[in-house]
């Protein structure tokens, strides 16, 4: 048990921020883009998600996740065929996104059909996947992605100042990229949660100097724009050990595994052991992510066109605010407010482990301590399995009534 | 889709040729929720594809003692041809002698499908029945009553809802294998799975018992029961008939995973589940056996889905105020969660008796 928790927390945990936070944003989307043909794909999409045996994706996952990538890692060239292929896909992809006349969508398509290819040709010819890193230039411009990202979203490209602390934390992420390499060599998980602190505390600085008449829209900006270049970095860092890892004798060249949470005996640094970590999990996690972000994003887009149909919302447009404020302000923060309670519910079901999930990959958490109990009958790991997953049910079904209390003043416990 | 609903407006309105008096003269209840439920295309091929499959399913190997029309049945071993591949071809169609292939001792794979949807579809219709029953039944009774009831009901509710299914279902199909059969296994995964029914159920009946006709029918000398289930229970018709759906998704979901895990259904029998289980190992030389019962399983539960949601947005009564803005307002999960907290908080006061009204 002692062993169990902490292993069903590390691969549920991730899985279950990652699909709560992709599936509001989809939600969310679709809602402000309601009846588009994103709205109908995602709207099929997610119920075929949703009626996915958990159990079928695993080993679907494992077949062509783990086997026949780790087959494919050997050579690491991708076929011609498969470039077209998955070109066309996200050209497809990308036009319906777009929303617009159809020659817009149609410039789309090829667009994006065009920088997948060329994409793919590069990292084939390299043959990228057997040594992936970022490298200083994909760095930059993905920061700059970011920061405008951010700016649109917290302030709006008008703010002129908003934009440039988030430019200005780019390049200081830069410049951090290159001085901090020796030190993140030798630095650990708690290291990396230091340097983080410390990036945004800066970040924090660049906003609040750059300021100008709305400090907390700079800082704000600044602050994602930091985080996502933090994670660029580490990103970065992990890659780099990536084929120290990969040609490690107990890998052997087949980084991605079908079972368990670790392979035993491996010692290497935080990087290596960080990597090995993330190996296991990264197939439970996807399958987790798949079934349960179907979810989010129906509550999500349901609960943001409640919303948005509200008078208030109506009221904030009559009064001359700009789309985005009315959005991110006025109804992106009310439409949280019901989806707090299944995040609730949903963090709290996280600990009585995804028991389909774990058997398939052989993870050793709670579901497979349940499961190894029923079938040798022994009452003890059930009982105890039973009563952990009881009471986090009642106290996150009570933390769950005190969110909604306190988030949606209308709600009120009778003293 | 266009075929149902060109026929709907035919075989209403069209015989009478003052078509607006028609309208005014107005639509029974389940005349509108027919009509909005055809309006939903995605329900209507749901609907569509899902008695195909049943169909499928029962003509083909037979039910019980009635044999069907394919020669093999899923527990024949015939010899093992051509390395057991699948024979179906799709242009030009041809089914050929083992359409979805053989497994290891040769037992034809599409009798052993068909045989497994059986087996999940009864079992989801059966979970589906039972949990609906429980759940209006106590949902009912405490929405009703309010009081001491209420309080004893909804903290049992609270109870079912703190045991996972999953896990409760694992521990009774473990201790009651000898007691055997599917039925037993679909009677229990119905007694847990109804609790989410009686929320909602006790939900409408809160607001429904406040309601004129109630207080009406009760001046006419109507007894409890008679207004429980002739008065107030057909107005809570459409929460009810969505949550059975997604129930049953949600039964034949749980079933699979059961049976995938070795903990539901058990050997002689033959689930989606347990097909795919049984097949799994053999993945990577005979990916067919476990193509078919997993397609199989998305297909019904995607159909479910699709028709849980058509039913909703038909049932829904906000329906007529967003179609007015072009806005069918999909709400096919929202109202549960919008529900319970504010459900809580109304437990607050329901739990100390004669805090409401009378």
């Amino acid at each position: 048990m002692g062993q169990a928790i902490p292993a069903t927390l590390q691969l549920l945990t991730a899985a279950t921020l990652l699909a709560i936070v992709f599936g509001i944003a989809i939600g969310v989307v679709t809602a402000l883009r309601q009846y588009s043909t994103l709205d109908y794909a995602v709207t099929f999409i997610s119920f075929l998600f949703f009626s996915l045996p958990v159990f079928w994706v695993a080993v679907l996952l494992k077949e062509f996740g783990a086997i026949k990538f780790n087959n494919f890692l050997a050579t690491a060239t991708i076929a011609p065929g498969v470039i077209v292929a998955i070109a066309l896909v996200s050209g497809l992809v990308w036009a319906v996104i777009v929303a617009g006349t159809w020659r817009r969508r149609g410039i789309t398509f090829v667009v994006a059909a065009g920088v997948t290819a060329l994409v793919l040709v590069f990292l084939s010819a390299t043959k990228w996947f057997q040594t992936p890193s970022l490298g200083p230039v994909v760095i930059a411009v993905t920061g700059v992605a970011i920061a405008y990202g951010a700016t649109v979203l917290f302030a709006g490209l008008r703010n002129r100042r908003a934009l440039y602390s988030a430019l200005i934390s780019v390049g200081v992420g830069l410049v951090a990229y290159f001085a901090l390499q020796p030190l993140l060599d030798h630095t650990g998980f708690w290291g990396l949660v230091g340097l983080l602190v410390v990036a945004l505390a800066v970040a924090w600085a660049i906003g609040h100097f750059m300021g100008g008449y709305d400090r907390t829209q700079s800082i704000r900006a600044a602050m994602l724009t930091t985080f996502g270049m933090s994670l660029l970095i580490v990103i970065d860092r992990f890659m780099q050990s990536w084929q120290a890892y990969s040609d490690n004798p107990l890998v052997r060249g087949r980084p991605i595994p079908t079972i368990g949470s670790k392979i035993p005996g491996l010692d290497g640094d935080f990087w290596i052991t960080g990597l090995d970590t993330m190996t296991h999990l990264i197939l439970p996690t996807i399958s987790i992510i798949l079934i349960s972000l179907a979810s989010y994003t129906r509550y999500s887009r349901a609960s943001m066109l409640e919303v948005m149909g509200q008078d208030y919302v109506r009221t904030a447009r009559a009064k001359g605010l700009s789309e985005r404020v009315v959005v991110t302000r006025h109804a992106f923060r009310n439409a949280l407010i019901p989806l707090a309670t299944i995040v609730a519910f949903d963090i709290g079901g996280m600990i009585g482990g995804a028991v389909i999930t774990e058997n398939v990959f052989s993870f050793q958490g709670m579901g497979q301590l349940f499961l190894m109990g029923i079938k040798a009958t022994d009452p003890n790991p059930v009982m105890g399995v039973a009563i952990v997953t009881g009471i986090t049910a009642v106290v996150f079904n009570l933390l769950a009534d005190l969110a909604y209390s306190a988030l949606d003043p209308r709600v009120r416990v009778k003293a | 889709m266009t075929s149902p609903l060109s026929n709907m407006d035919e075989v209403s309105p069209a015989p009478a040729t003052p078509e607006p008096e028609e309208q005014v003269r107005g639509l029974s209840q389940g005349r509108i929720v027919f009509k909005r439920f055809m309006d939903h295309r995605g329900a209507v091929i749901g609907i569509i594809v899902f008695i195909l499959v049943l169909i499928l399913a029962v003509s083909s190997i037979g039910l019980g003692p009635i044999p069907g029309w394919w020669k093999f049945s899923y527990k024949e071993t015939p010899d093992i041809m051509n390395g057991g591949h699948p024979t179906l071809q799709l242009f030009p169609f041809h089914l050929g002698e083992h359409p979805f292939g053989q497994d290891r001792v040769g037992r034809d794979m599409f009798a052993m499908t068909m045989r497994g949807t059986q087996i999940s579809i009864s079992i989801m219709i059966i979970v589906g029945i039972v949990a609906a029953a429980i759940g209006i039944l106590i949902g009912a009774s405490s929405g009703f009553f309010r009081g001491k009831t209420e309080a004893i009901l909804m903290r049992f509710t609270d109870m079912i809802i703190i045991i996972p299914s999953l896990i409760a279902a694992a521990v009774i199909a473990k201790s009651s294998q000898h007691l055997g059969g599917i039925w037993f296994l679909a009677i229990f995964l119905g007694f847990v799975s109804w609790t989410g029914m009686a929320r909602l159920v006790r939900g409408d009946f809160l607001t429904l018992r406040e309601r004129e006709f109630v207080d009406a029918a009760r001046l006419a000398g109507a007894s409890n029961r008679r207004i429980i289930f002739k008065h107030i229970l057909p107005n809570a018709i459409g929460v009810i008939t969505v949550n059975t759906t997604l129930l049953m998704s949600s039964a034949i979901l749980t079933e699979t995973a059961l049976s995938y895990v070795g903990l539901g259904v058990q050997a002689p029998d033959i689930s989606l589940g347990k097909l795919i289980s049984d097949n799994q190992a053999a993945f990577s030389t005979r990916p067919w056996l476990f193509w078919w019962p997993g397609l199989f399983i998305v297909v019904i539960c995607l159909c479910v889905n699709f028709v849980g949601d058509g039913l909703r947005d038909a049932f829904d009564p906000r329906q007529k105020k967003f179609r007015l803005k072009k806005d069918k307002g999909d709400q096919r999960v929202a109202p549960a969660p919008l529900e319970s907290p504010i459900d809580d908080a109304l437990d607050g006061t329901s739990e100390a008796p004669g805090a409401g009204r009378p």
